[in-house]
């Protein structure tokens, strides 16, 4: 079935059965291979992309009924302005050890910023607990999103 | 497979008397270092090396090009190595590019990420390679200028002559060099310490900028023209037999271009194990992996389970409860006279413990891209140890090695899952068979249940304190997994376990359960389970004596003093020095304010635990909260670490630390039971992971002593699940002798 999608702000067309998860059609039929798949039941975060602007599991995400939204995914946020910040704060705090999971990390982040300038350790938790690090790198990715908080806080007072 | 790697070399230099450099232009003015380095004796379970070798290339813009040698699994070593031979060459971090190695281990020798081996084999030679190519630009500087060399610095990629202030960048040296003979290792400088610019700077991971941005860079992400995507599915009883499957119904669904039953065949490596095989399955190629996977919800396959369908969690623990009073198959320390210490005890303490079997879980599950051709096969393997890979493919598939091409990706976790080749051997197999370029990808219950594991144990501890409290005979009955002779991977433990050496009168005892459940190192392999035992039952004796845990410890320890190793299961061990083990609980006790716990409120306590591995000295105090209904909140976790004289990458070392206390944390709430000969977890909706909410801070101190660097990928985990239970029982006095931790049995009456 033919299907147009909007992805990170480009028109794009796919051929593929509609009920395909969309993390694979973003990896295979369009090349976006940022959105990593993880567990395929919507239990580790690492498929994390916007749809209209809201965080959604891309591998429980049939493609079909997204077809007329707004898809963005980690290979798009920079150009977002939360987006940027935070992937910027990622290198500065360096939250990265394997990094398999911290494009879905980065895109519930971003959610979480772009509705919320300054979470509490509550909302951080509620916004990320989601998303799976085997790793271990919690402590970092707390520390960046108050970074990017902290920044437009500053922003906003001076 | 274990991995304990000492180097041999000459004394005092780190390098073999063998190493050498060889020097070639490359085209276009550029200066090619070819360091080869046979100065490592591996003890590799099922291969060893003896190679080292690292590429410096200098193009004559003043590029800096390093090759990266080993796998990056998420340790940083793809850009901790590299430092190592910026900072002597002296040049730009900023100009600096980094390459990932294919594998070839007649070129570059032992290329595995495991044992937390890469700080301590390659601190010394890899600054030595970085030294002879700063002596080769001062050497054609000094040619180029008509100047003495002893005129002559380096200065961040450029030679600078003192007297004129003329300078040539090493862009413009490389021709020159690129002609000189290579400068001896043994002899070249090394920097003072204090002048290092790179090593000891915080340096974020190189393919960091990559990875946020999501570039394709995992074994995942490969893409090859013409390619298919498989899957394979296989036998949920460990080795059981395929007997037959309806593969001709599935090659008429949507998309699937092949089906086919492929035949396991006999371990390559001479043992048992499923994983260094070839094991019975169906493999569906499909167009998309997604309709690969849609035609395996159709696949009807009658499995001959085989004898490992008897294994279960329940049977294990049975066996163990009968064998732990019987007399045991084998000795591992038998010092002194146990019986009679016991019987003059003044106190006698004894308990079970006991922890369960562990998956690994990479967040990137296990796959593998092959593309096999006219006799030759390319992979593209997210991997700990190519090499292996190519061995067993070889072995399996009667493909000679040479023709054979690894190419390593970044992998999405390893956590010693990787080091196995298991999912290689499938990818080629099938790609050999159908002809067209393969991506194999494993589903998360493939991941879960097709796994080895970290085995599951049992311990039965009885010890004497006299009537000062002091600890005088120790005894451990050890009931471990493997066949009836013997243990399983990384399933045993050596003569050097704690308090071995420090008390007289030790048996350390070991019997064997067979078991058909694959096992094998996870992070911290055998320790991430003796640790628990042996540093909370140690607590449960200080305890029992009255006295201060912590303290309970240094007392154990004793003077300051350097204890041979006894265990040579791997080649000659390093020796313990007490002081060390000392310094990091004596620094950990005043960082975490263990003093001033006893004003902390009901209901909250601290733990503390060490444990010595990968030659790395650690201390680590738990502070948790257990609610009246058994709710438990892991407060904050203090390290204290020894890992010698230098921290190479401060910002990687102390994420590595925090993510393995994190790792630690998460393996006490966690088990992976077997019933039936099968793992019963499948996703992580009951494999369940440690999140956000659960991590508490990790507070990291290094404690710096004039030893050579060691690794960090692993030592911090073992001590933090003791400390974590130490701390659970000084918060509402139940003591956790079998994990995981179930919290709803801290609930208080």
């Amino acid at each position: 079935m033919k299907l147009n999608l909007h992805v990170n702000g480009q028109r794009r067309s796919v051929d593929v059965d509609p009920r395909t998860p969309l993390v694979w059609v973003l990896r295979d039929e369009l090349d976006l291979k940022g959105t990593k798949f993880g567990c395929g039941m919507s239990l580790c975060g690492a498929c994390t992309v916007h749809v209209d602007g809201a965080p959604v599991r891309a591998c429980v995400t049939q493609v079909s009924t997204v077809a007329d939204k707004a898809i963005t995914t980690i290979e798009g946020v920079g150009a977002t302005p939360v987006g940027s910040k935070v992937q910027a704060a990622w290198l500065a705090v360096d939250v990265v050890q394997c990094g398999y999971c911290q494009a879905g990390q980065i895109m519930s982040a971003t959610a979480l910023l772009a509705r919320n300038a300054k979470p509490s350790d509550a909302d951080i938790d509620a916004a990320m607990t989601g998303n799976l690090c085997r790793c271990g790198t919690y402590t970092r990715i707390r520390a960046a999103i108050k970074q990017v908080a902290d920044l437009s806080t500053d922003k906003s007072e001076g | 497979m274990a991995m304990h790697v000492l180097p041999e070399t000459a004394p005092g230099t780190g390098v073999s008397r063998r190493a050498f450099l060889k020097v070639s232009a490359l085209v276009g003015g550029g200066l090619l270092l070819d360091f080869h380095l046979p100065n490592v004796r591996a003890a590799v379970a099922g291969g060893a090396g003896e190679a080292l070798n690292a590429f410096i290339t200098v193009m004559p813009d003043g590029a800096i090009g390093i090759r990266a040698k080993n796998p990056e699994i998420g340790q940083g070593v793809k850009t901790m190595l590299p430092m190592l031979i910026a900072d002597e060459f002296d040049v730009d971090w900023k100009n600096v590019r980094i390459e990932q190695a294919l594998a070839d281990g007649v070129k570059y020798g032992p290329q595995f990420a495991g044992g937390s081996t890469a700080t301590p084999i390659n601190w010394d030679p890899l600054r030595r390679v970085g030294a002879a190519a700063r002596q080769m630009m001062l050497q054609a500087a000094a040619a180029s200028m008509s100047v003495p060399v002893s005129e002559l610095k380096t200065q961040s990629g450029s030679v600078l002559h003192v007297p004129t202030g003329r300078k040539l960048t090493y862009g413009e040296l490389a021709a020159a060099a690129a002609k000189l003979p290579a400068p001896d290792l043994k002899t070249v400088k090394l920097k003072d310490p204090k002048d290092f610019t790179i090593i000891g700077k915080p340096m974020p991971g190189v393919d960091s900028p990559l990875v946020v941005t999501g570039k394709p860079l995992f074994g995942i992400d490969v893409t090859v023209p013409g390619m298919k995507y498989a899957i394979y599915a296989k036998c949920p009883v460990f080795g059981g037999k395929l007997v037959k499957a309806n593969v001709d119904a599935l090659k008429s669904l949507p998309g699937v271009r092949h089906a086919f039953v492929l035949r396991g065949n006999a371990s390559a490596a001479g043992s048992t194990g499923p994983l260094d095989r070839l094991v019975d399955g169906v493999a569906i190629v499909a167009d998309s992996w997604w309709l690969a996977e849609q035609a395996r919800e159709k696949l009807e396959v009658e499995w001959d389970e085989g004898s490992a369908a008897h294994d279960s969690d329940a049977r294990f623990a049975d066996e163990a409860a009968k064998l732990k009073g019987q007399t045991p198959a084998a000795y591992i320390v038998k010092n002194g006279n146990v019986d009679a210490a016991l019987a003059r005890a003044a106190r006698v303490v004894e308990a079970d413990y006991a922890y369960p079997f562990l998956a690994h879980a990479t967040l990137e599950p296990q796959n593998c891209t092959a593309s096999y051709a006219d006799g030759k096969l390319t992979l593209w393997a997210p991997t700990q140890n190519p090499e292996s890979n190519r061995k067993l493919v070889a072995a399996t598939l009667g493909i000679a090695p040479q023709d054979i091409t690894v190419h390593m990706t970044r992998c999405g976790g390893g956590f010693g899952r990787r080091g196995a080749s298991d999912y290689a051997v499938e990818a080629a197999a099938i790609s050999k068979q159908v002809g067209v370029p393969v991506k194999l990808l494993w589903n998360r219950a493939d991941d879960i249940r097709h796994d080895f594991y970290r085995p599951a144990g049992f311990h039965h501890f009885k010890a004497a304190l006299d009537e000062h409290g002091k600890l005088t005979a120790f005894r451990d009955h050890f009931v471990t997994l493997g066949s009836v002779e013997q243990p399983g991977s990384s399933a045993f433990a050596g003569p050097d376990e704690f308090p071995a050496r420090f008390v007289p009168d030790m048996e350390f005892a070991a019997s064997f359960i067979a078991s058909g459940v694959p096992t094998g190192p996870l992070r911290a392999p055998e320790s991430n389970g003796l640790a628990f035992a042996f540093q909370s039952f140690i607590d449960e004796l200080a305890h029992a004596a009255g006295r201060d845990p912590l303290q309970f410890r240094l007392d154990l320890l004793g003077e300051p003093r350097i204890l041979d190793s006894t265990d040579d299961r791997y080649g000659h061990q390093p020796d313990f020095d007490t002081s060390r083990m000392r310094g990091v609980l004596e620094l950990v006790r005043e960082k975490s304010g263990w003093n001033s716990r006893q004003k902390l409120p009901a209901g909250t306590g601290m733990g503390t635990a060490f444990y010595y591995s990968h030659m790395g000295y650690f201390a680590e105090v738990v502070q948790a909260t257990v609610s009246g209904n058994g709710a438990l909140k892991v407060d904050k976790v203090w390290v204290a670490a020894d890992v010698g004289s230098q921290i190479i990458n401060p910002l990687g070392a102390e994420n590595q630390v925090q993510g393995a206390v994190l790792d630690g944390i998460g393996q006490s709430l966690l088990r992976l039971n077997i019933d039936n000969g099968r793992a019963v977890q499948s996703n992580f909706h009951d494999y369940t992971l440690l999140r956000i909410n659960q991590a508490p801070p990790v507070e990291v101190h290094f404690r710096t002593t004039p030893n050579p660097p060691t690794g960090l990928g692993e030592p911090a985990l073992p001590p933090v699940i003791p400390a974590l239970c130490n701390a659970i029982y000084a918060a509402c006095g139940k003591r956790v002798r079998r994990l995981p931790i179930e919290p709803a049995t801290l609930a208080r009456a």
